[in-house]
């Protein structure tokens, strides 16, 4: 059974925000690298890239499929993984940690109404998998 | 794997196949062009080199070997005659700029080939000179741009496609500079007509289809979409890869489409290569005719010859250095001369007998097909969904077994919107014995993932090499032996 | 009915099991106002014999001579080896390798040819081809402004020595994507280096030899390019490059991409085609590169096999944001050259290149010798040059046709001053007889 940590925050389209302070680290779900199966490369945003919420900013690659991954909140990239490009299947085994993609440093105080809590994303990925 | 061509070299080893008397001209090179350490090229006798090429040649499928229903593909016979018709020598060491005076034979064979396909699709024009279906995509999509701009319209910018398009035509919008929009397909595999309404607008610039379509079925309401379309002030394009379901039963050109491409490596039994090359002629209606590519072909008073941008002015241009793939066009005469027009509505006719009779064994057997309701066209779609979910073998692991059945694996995951999908086109060359035992082979198949699933899923077992590792590839990538 | 192997009692079986009278019904789905009523003005089918009868003086009637044209199309010996086992049924009547168990052939075979021309090319990586040379070109232009994307300019710099048909195929390609391709004028055949103005350009083309046989200063452009933050893209015959330095290795760190077409590696003329573009690149900039790639694997039991890989990159999975919307590419035509390279090995390459310089020399020296004929540009030429006639060309050429000499490409209109101008070739292939032959054409008009 995929994971879905109650502290964090999830887009529809599988993307997880943990805020620390003004910062906001970004990955994908659990749910969705099960659905990805094995990631073989993330293309990652510059950074001091502006990202608007819900635009595309980065992607995420299967042998089979390539995903747009949509940024969960509006402000400036100021980190991203620079791991992945060496070893992307860290997105399969650590989705919620080292698997992180990249830091916005948010422009918004708040948080869209639209991300999910855990429970309610839970719910989501249930009825996406029947 | 055998050892690569580069593991059997061995410093100063050469083949008799070419060695030029005379000095080496490195002195009429002045220093500070040339080359200072030789290319790594293997250094093997010629024996070594014929023996390496003809066992990799045996470790292929191909349709020579076996039976190749891969969906969207047309892998039917691809006759010997029109080979060596185009293997000449007459043909193969004519120089592209040759001037006409001496170009008559093969400029009358290109000739009479746009008249052909312009009969064969119902056009006013044909150009002959795009390599492939995806450059033929690209050639239709920048005519519709160059009308557009032409009628200064210059805020279409959107190409409309079904969901459940190839890969190709989003891709070919993108290159165009143009946006596709996507259209939504019904359950019973046609365009959604509401959903078209709403994509269509003042953006629109056309819209691509195949028809049949990529889910295998014919577009029934091919008129509505073309008025609802054409009403927009948007143009139809047709995708040529089904052509084979219709030919000389139904012409792109009188379902209203305004321009269009076809697959002669498909359709007209050119050989696909290994991957290539194929052509991709371009047909057009009076409307867009005259934004055609260059060359083209034209007859006068005295004999045939070539038409250029200087009497072609709205042309879209070039697409290559000479004209296309000439020796493909050439097959695919030799190949219309053969069958006639007579001949190409057999095509059709026996195309369609095959993919429904192998449909229609397959759901007998308790196969669903994609659209059990609708008749088959060249090909067919089925889901293998409910056997992955009861026996947890896939379409994957079914198309990884048939090869050791001895056939090769029909188009799998495609179209995308069909999960767990077989596209199975077994084209008018088959005999029934062949279509009996693919299906029976399907059928065993079933019954091994129902008994043996690890079997399937292990599959291939009698192949030169086991099941592929393709995220080891790309995590690891190695792409050059040295 | 050619080809078609059903006996009646075959298609009597095939109806009954489909619980049908007749394939018509089959086709009830199709509304009958678009139906036709047949091709009644496609001519009835004929036998192989007779197709291959009228097919034989189609060809017959196309038969030039000695062909001292190039102009981007070269008149090479091609072993016998190489088409025999090109032409094998296994290799001809395949496709794209999609499973990759049943295809090992192919692909090991494309793994090899990619590590050829990449050593050819002195680059990293090579794709399993594109069309032709000329859209090869348009696609490397593509691919350079995806790389370069901290350079937010869209001019690309083209000499006015690059193949014409070249140039019109990228302004026919690549405009459509906001590029803006901007022609260097060439002085004296040559690129004026110095004089280029590099601001802003997110790449600069080369071709080397450039079209009229010269070559180019590609050192010095290759380092200019990348000072001025431009990337560098090589356009190269494949076959020069046996004695040419390899692009990989101009000026400060080489060039960035290299593209051209292998038509001189084992592949008939053919009217120009099917030949095949090739594409190489830096590893850096690999999932930039169009078209397919074969890589080296293990299957499941640990053992060396091979797969199409990153085709995320491609139209297939990536579908509008893919890198290119090829798919179908020239595979046959690969076999052909990975064979022949195979055959020639390095220093077969060498001999051939070799040949061509000097039997080009040779033909230029001997042409100059007569009075009327003179060198038009007077630059370092590798196996083409630009000869002055002292009258019209077109016409020239017509003569020299009389003579079964296929005498070179007429300039008019592509240089200054071309009326008079022809560019000539002379390959491996022709003799020092065939040079004789050409100079009597020129001599009794």
């Amino acid at each position: 059974m995929p994971d879905f940590p109650p502290d964090l925050r999830y887009a529809r389209t599988h993307e997880w925000v943990r805020v620390e302070g003004t910062r906001a680290t970004v990955g994908i779900s659990d749910y969705a690298q099960t659905q990805l199966g094995d990631v073989v490369y993330v293309e990652l945003p510059e950074i001091g890239t502006h990202v608007e919420f819900e635009s595309e900013i980065a992607v995420v690659e299967s042998v089979k499929a390539a995903s747009d991954i949509y940024a969960p909140v509006t402000g400036e990239i100021v980190d991203t993984n620079d791991e992945l490009d060496s070893a992307p299947e860290t997105v399969n085994a650590d989705p919620y940690g080292d698997g992180w993609f990249f830091v916005v440093e948010m422009s918004d105080d708040e948080l869209s109404s639209d991300l999910l809590t855990a429970e309610a994303y839970e719910v989501l990925c249930q009825e996406e998998g029947e | 794997m055998v050892d690569t061509i580069f593991e059997k070299s061995r410093p100063s080893r050469r083949a008799a196949a070419q060695r030029i008397e005379g000095e080496v001209a490195h002195q009429l090179i002045p220093e500070p062009y040339r080359r200072t350490s030789p290319p790594a090229l293997p250094e093997v006798s010629e024996l070594q080199a014929v023996r390496h090429f003809t066992n990799l040649a045996r470790r292929n499928f191909s349709i020579d070997t076996h039976f190749y229903p891969l969906g969207s593909c047309t892998m039917k016979y691809n006759p010997r005659g029109a080979h060596r018709a185009a293997m000449q020598d007459g043909f193969l060491k004519r120089h592209p700029l040759t001037p006409t005076s001496h170009s008559q034979g093969v400029l009358a064979c290109l000739f009479e080939l746009q008249e052909i396909l312009q009969n064969v699709t119902g056009t006013a024009q044909v150009c002959l000179t795009p390599m492939a279906g995806a450059q033929g995509e690209l050639t239709g999509a920048l005519m519709i741009k160059a009308y557009h701009a032409d009628n200064n319209d210059h805020e279409r910018t959107e190409i409309i496609v079904p969901t459940a398009a190839h890969g190709t035509n989003p891709a070919t919008a993108s290159m165009a500079g143009l946006v596709a929009k996507e259209v939504e397909v019904d359950a019973d595999g046609d365009v959604d007509l509401e959903s078209l309404k709403r994509v269509v607008s003042a953006k629109t610039a056309g819209v691509m289809l195949t028809n049949p379509s990529t889910c295998a079925v014919f577009e029934r309401r091919i008129q509505a979409i073309s008025d609802i379309v054409h009403d927009a002030g948007g143009l139809l394009y047709y995708d040529g890869a089904n052509l084979n379901a219709i030919l000389g039963r139904a012409r792109p050109g009188d379902m209203q489409f305004d321009v269009l491409h076809l697959n002669l490596h498909k359709t007209f039994a050119t050989p696909h290569g290994g991957g290539g090359p194929g052509a991709g002629p371009v047909g057009a209606n009076e409307r867009l005719a005259p934004y055609l590519p260059t060359p083209m072909v034209t007859k006068s008073d005295d004999g045939y010859r070539w038409v250029d941008e200087s009497e072609r002015p709205k042309s879209i241009g070039r697409l290559s250095a000479f004209m296309g793939n000439v020796g493909i066009l050439l097959r695919a005469y030799a190949y219309s001369l053969l069958l006639g027009g007579n001949g190409m509505c057999n095509v059709s006719e026996y195309a369609t007998l095959n993919a429904n009779y192998l449909m229609k064994r397959l759901a007998d057997a308790g196969f669903h097909p994609a659209y059990p309701d609708r008749r088959a066209t060249h090909e067919f779609a089925i889901s293998l969904r409910q056997e992955a979910k009861e026996t947890g073998v896939t379409a994957m692991d079914f198309a990884k077994r048939l090869l050791d059945y001895g056939f090769h694996a029909p188009t799998t995951y495609f179209p995308l919107l069909i999960p767990e999908c077989f596209l199975i086109e077994p084209t008018e060359t088959e005999t029934k014995e062949e279509l009996d035992a693919f299906a029976d082979a399907m059928i065993a198949i079933l019954r091994e993932a129902q008994q043996n699933p690890e079997l399937v899923k292990q599959a291939p077992h009698q192949q030169s090499v086991g099941r592929l590792d393709e995220v080891h590839a790309v995590r690891h990538l190695d792409v050059t032996a040295h | 009915m050619p080809f078609i192997p059903h006996t009646h009692a075959d298609k009597d079986s095939m109806l009954e099991t489909l619980g049908i009278a007749s394939t018509e019904e089959l086709f009830d789905e199709i509304p009958k106002n678009i139906q036709c009523d047949g091709l009644p003005d496609v001519p009835d089918g004929i036998s192989e014999m007779s197709m291959l009868r009228h097919m034989a003086e189609r060809a017959h009637n196309d038969t030039t001579g000695i062909c001292f044209l190039g102009a981007g199309c070269y008149d090479h010996y091609i072993p016998a080896a190489v088409w025999d086992i090109a032409s094998r049924g296994e290799f001809l009547t395949a496709y794209t390798p999609y499973q990759a168990e049943a295809s090992q052939g192919t692909l090991q075979l494309v793994y090899e040819f990619q590590t050829m021309l990449a050593s050819l090319t002195a680059m990293d990586v090579a794709n399993a081809s594109v069309y032709d040379g000329a859209s090869a070109l348009a696609e490397a232009i593509l691919m350079a402004v995806r790389v370069n994307r901290k350079s937010k300019s869209r001019r690309v710099l083209v000499p006015a020595s690059t193949h014409p048909f070249y140039l019109a195929t990228v302004k026919s390609i690549v405009t459509h994507q906001g590029i803006d391709v901007e022609i260097v004028p060439s002085v004296d055949g040559v690129t004026p280096i110095s004089d280029i103005d590099l601001d802003e350009a997110v790449a600069v083309v080369l071709q080397q030899p450039n079209f009229f046989g010269v070559l180019e200063d590609a050192d010095s452009l290759t380092t200019k390019a990348h000072e001025a933050g431009a990337l560098m893209i090589g356009v190269v015959n494949p076959m020069t490059l046996a004695l040419l330095k390899p692009p990989g290795d101009w000026g400060d760190t080489g060039a960035d991409i290299v593209c051209g077409d292998g038509q001189p590696l084992g592949i008939p003329m053919a009217s120009g085609g099917p030949s095949f573009g090739f594409l190489c690149t830096r590893m850096a900039h690999v999932r930039q590169l169009p078209g397919r790639i074969a890589g080296r694997t293990q299957d499941k039991d640990g053992n060396d096999g091979f797969v199409l890989t990153l085709q995320a990159r491609e139209q297939h999975i990536r579908r509008a944001k893919a890198t290119s919307n090829i798919c179908t590419n020239q595979g046959l035509l690969v076999t052909a050259a990975t064979i022949y390279m195979t055959l020639l090995g390095p220093q077969g390459l060498v001999e051939v290149a070799s040949a061509c310089v000097r039997n080009t020399h040779l033909l230029v020296d001997r042409l100059t010798s007569h009075p009327n004929v003179t060198k038009h540009f007077n630059t370092p030429f590798f196996h083409e040059c630009v000869l002055d006639f002292g009258e019209p060309a077109d016409k020239l050429q017509q003569k020299f046709l009389k003579h079964g000499i296929l005498g070179g490409h007429p300039l008019t209109g592509l240089i200054e001053k071309g009326e008079q101008s022809m560019l000539v070739c002379a390959t491996e292939a022709r003799s020092e007889q065939d040079i004789e032959r050409y100079y009597e054409a020129l001599e009794n008009g």
